[in-house]
C-alpha cells in the first residue's frame, strides 16, 4: 500500500510546479462566470425590486417575505402563510419524485436486460438507449406534445384500436408534464444502473439458487443491494434536472401544472419582472438540490470507508 | 447449466425494455413521418412530400432559421473548442499531480456546472452580466456555453487519462525529451480519443441548450433552439417538424461518429 503511494507521487515530477498553472484556467472560468454569479444571485435576493426588471441597491427581505407570507393586498394585515409558492415547490418535488420512480420501474429492468446480453449485443442496445439522449431536448419535448395532443397520432391510434371512445385530453395536465419529464430523463436512469449491473458477479445468483432462493427473492435480497449505487446515481440524475425542469412543464403543461422552473423564468422573462423574488426562488431551489447532493456525497464516502 | 441462465433472466424484463425503447422513439418517429406530410394541417395526412424541407431552406422563415443555425453552429464550435482546451489542461493536472493542493475542491468546481440546476445557472448568469454592465448578446451566450461545456468535455478526457500510465512520459523523459515534448509527442496522441469524445459531447451539449441561452441572449439574436421555441409557442407547424428531423439526423450522425471513433481507439490498442 505505502509503496504504491510513493510510486504515484514520483510521477508528479514531470508536471511539478506546473499542475497549479494547468488547473488555473478552469478555476478562473468557472469561478468567475459561475461561482461569482451564484454569489451575486444570493445578494440580489436580498435587494429591492425595480418595477421593470432589475434591482434597487437597498437591503430588503421582501423577496423571501413574498415567498412565505401573505400580508394582504396593501401589506398591512397580520402575516399569514402564503401557500401559492410553497405549493408550486411541492408540486415540483412530487412530480420530480414520481418521474424518478417511473424511470426506475422501467429503467432497472431495461438496464438489467442489457447487462445480461452477450457483450457484442450490449453495445447495440446501449446505443439505442443513448441516441435519444443526444437529440435536442426541446425537439424531444415538442415531439411528445405532437404525439399526445388531443387530435394527435396517439389518440387517433387508440380510437382506431377501439381502446378509447373519446380522445384523451392530456396536454395541460399534470400527467402530460409527468410523461414529458419521464421521457426527457429516462436514459439518465438506465445508464448508471447498467454500469453497476455490468459488474455484478453472477456467481452470487448461482449461490442463491443453490440455497433454494427463487428468482424474485434473489432479485430483492442479492441483486438490488448489489446495484444500489447505480440506482442511487440514476435517481439523482433524474430527480435533480426534473426538479428545475422548464421545457416539459412549459410546453406540455398549463397554468395548473406550474413548476419551479416556470415560476423563476417568469420573474425574468415574463411580465412579472421581479428579479429579487426570482433570485430568492432560485436560491431556495439550489438549497434543496445541494442538500440532496450532500447526502449523496456522504453516503458515497461512507461506502468507500467500509 | 440451464439453471444459471435462468437466474439471469426475469420474466417481463424484455417487454419492459421494449416499452422503454417505444417511449424513447415513438415521439421522434411520429415527428419524422409527419415532416413528410403534404398538408398544411398537422393532423391530416395528405400524402408524401418534401415541401416542408423546401420551406425550411427557401421559405419565408428560411433566413431567420439559417441565421439561427449559423449562430448555433459557430457558438457550439467555439464553446466546445475552448471547453476542451481548458478540460485537457485540467485533466492533466488532476490525473498527473495526485498531491495537487485543493484537488478535491478543483474536482467539485469542474463539476459544479453539472450540479447547479440549469435554471439557476441561467438566472445567475443573467444577474451577473447585468450587474457588471455586460450587454447581453453573442458574447454572453458564448461565455455561458463555455462554462457549462467544461465538465462534459472533462469527463471523457479524464476517463481516458485514467488508463494512460505515466510510464510513457517517463520513458520519453529518459530519452531526453523536454516535458513539453513528452506532452506533445507522447501524452497528447494517447489522449486523442478522449479529447475527441469530449469535444463532441461539449459540441452537442452546446447545440442542445435552450434555457441558459434564452436568459443570456438578449434581444435580436437567436440560436436554433430559441428560434424553434419562439415558433412553437405559436403552435407546432409542419416546417418545425422538418427542422426537427434535420437536427435529429445531425445528432444521430454525431453519435455514430463518436461511437466509431471510440471503437477505432479500442482497435488500435488491441493491435499495439
Amino acid at each position: 500500500m505505502a509503496g504504491g503511494i510513493a510510486n504515484a507521487s514520483e510521477s508528479a515530477g514531470i508536471y511539478k510546479g506546473r499542475a497549479g498553472l494547468l488547473i488555473l484556467p478552469s478555476w478562473l472560468v468557472i469561478g468567475f462566470f459561475l461561482l461569482l454569479p451564484v454569489g451575486m444571485m444570493l445578494i440580489y435576493s436580498f435587494l429591492t425590486k425595480e418595477f421593470r426588471g432589475g434591482v434597487i441597491w437597498e437591503f430588503s427581505l421582501a423577496a423571501y417575505d413574498q415567498f412565505f407570507f401573505n400580508r394582504g393586498l396593501f401589506g398591512d394585515e397580520p402575516p399569514q402563510i402564503e401557500w401559492t409558492y410553497i405549493n408550486i415547490f411541492w408540486r415540483s418535488l412530487w412530480q420530480a419524485g414520481l418521474a424518478t420512480l417511473f424511470c426506475l420501474i422501467i429503467g432497472f429492468p431495461t438496464a438489467w436486460f442489457i447487462a445480461t446480453r452477450v457483450p457484442r449485443h450490449r453495445t447495440v442496445w446501449l446505443l439505442l438507449i443513448t441516441i435519444p439522449y443526444w437529440v435536442n431536448l426541446l425537439i424531444r419535448t415538442v415531439s411528445m406534445k405532437f404525439l399526445i395532443r388531443d387530435t394527435g397520432p396517439m389518440n387517433e391510434f387508440l380510437i382506431w384500436l377501439g381502446a378509447i371512445g373519446e380522445p384523451l385530453q392530456l396536454v395541460n395536465t399534470n400527467i402530460a408534464v409527468q410523461l414529458g419529464l419521464f421521457y426527457s430523463y429516462l436514459p439518465f436512469m438506465v445508464l448508471p444502473i447498467y454500469a453497476s449491473a455490468e459488474r455484478y458477479n453472477f456467481a452470487l445468483s448461482e449461490a442463491a439458487a443453490d440455497l433454494y432462493a427463487g428468482r424474485w427473492t434473489t432479485l430483492r435480497l442479492i441483486i438490488l443491494p448489489a446495484v444500489k449505487p447505480g440506482i442511487i446515481a440514476g435517481s439523482i440524475l433524474v430527480f435533480v434536472p426534473s426538479l428545475g425542469a422548464f421545457l416539459a412543464p412549459d410546453l406540455l403543461g398549463g397554468a395548473k401544472t406550474f413548476m419551479i422552473g416556470s415560476l423563476i423564468e417568469e420573474q425574468f422573462k415574463g411580465n412579472a419582472g421581479n428579479w429579487p423574488f426570482g433570485a430568492a426562488a432560485s436560491i431556495i431551489l439550489l438549497s434543496i438540490v445541494m442538500t440532496v447532493l450532500i447526502f449523496y456525497a456522504r453516503s458515497q464516502t461512507r461506502r468507500e470507508a467500509r | 447449466m440451464s439453471k444459471i441462465t435462468d437466474m439471469r433472466r426475469f420474466p417481463g424484463f424484455l417487454q419492459l425494455t421494449l416499452l422503454c425503447l417505444l417511449v424513447l422513439y415513438a415521439p421522434l418517429m411520429v415527428v419524422m413521418v409527419y415532416s413528410f406530410n403534404d398538408s398544411t394541417s398537422i393532423t391530416l395526412w395528405g400524402g408524401f412530400s418534401l415541401r416542408w424541407y423546401e420551406d425550411v431552406f427557401f421559405g419565408l422563415d428560411a433566413p431567420k432559421f439559417k441565421q439561427a443555425a449559423l449562430n448555433s453552429l459557430t457558438i457550439a464550435v467555439m464553446a466546445a473548442t475552448c471547453a476542451t482546451i481548458i478540460a485537457v489542461s485540467a485533466a492533466v493536472a488532476m490525473m498527473r499531480a495526485r498531491h495537487l493542493k485543493g484537488r478535491t475542491a478543483s474536482f467539485a468546481l469542474i463539476n459544479l456546472p453539472l450540479m447547479v440546476p440549469e435554471i439557476v445557472t441561467a438566472v445567475a448568469s443573467l444577474i451577473f452580466f447585468s450587474a457588471i454592465g455586460f450587454a447581453t448578446g453573442y458574447a454572453t451566450i458564448l461565455v455561458a456555453h463555455i462554462v457549462f461545456c467544461i465538465p462534459f468535455a472533462y469527463l471523457p478526457i479524464a476517463a481516458r487519462m485514467q488508463s494512460i500510465e505515466d510510464t510513457y512520459e517517463q520513458a520519453a523523459m529518459d530519452l531526453y525529451a523536454t516535458p513539453a515534448q513528452a506532452f506533445r509527442l507522447v501524452l497528447l496522441p494517447l489522449m486523442m480519443p478522449g479529447i475527441f469524445s469530449g469535444f463532441l459531447l461539449a459540441f452537442i451539449i452546446s447545440l442542445d441548450d435552450f434555457l441558459i441561452t434564452n436568459f443570456v441572449k438578449g434581444a435580436g439574436i437567436e440560436t436554433l433552439p430559441t428560434a424553434i421555441f419562439g415558433s412553437v409557442k405559436q403552435g407546432i407547424k409542419p416546417n418545425i417538424m422538418a427542422i426537427s428531423t434535420l437536427l435529429l439526423l445531425v445528432s444521430v450522425g454525431f453519435v455514430t461518429l463518436s461511437y466509431l471513433a471510440s471503437r477505432m481507439g479500442q482497435n488500435r490498442e488491441k493491435k499495439s
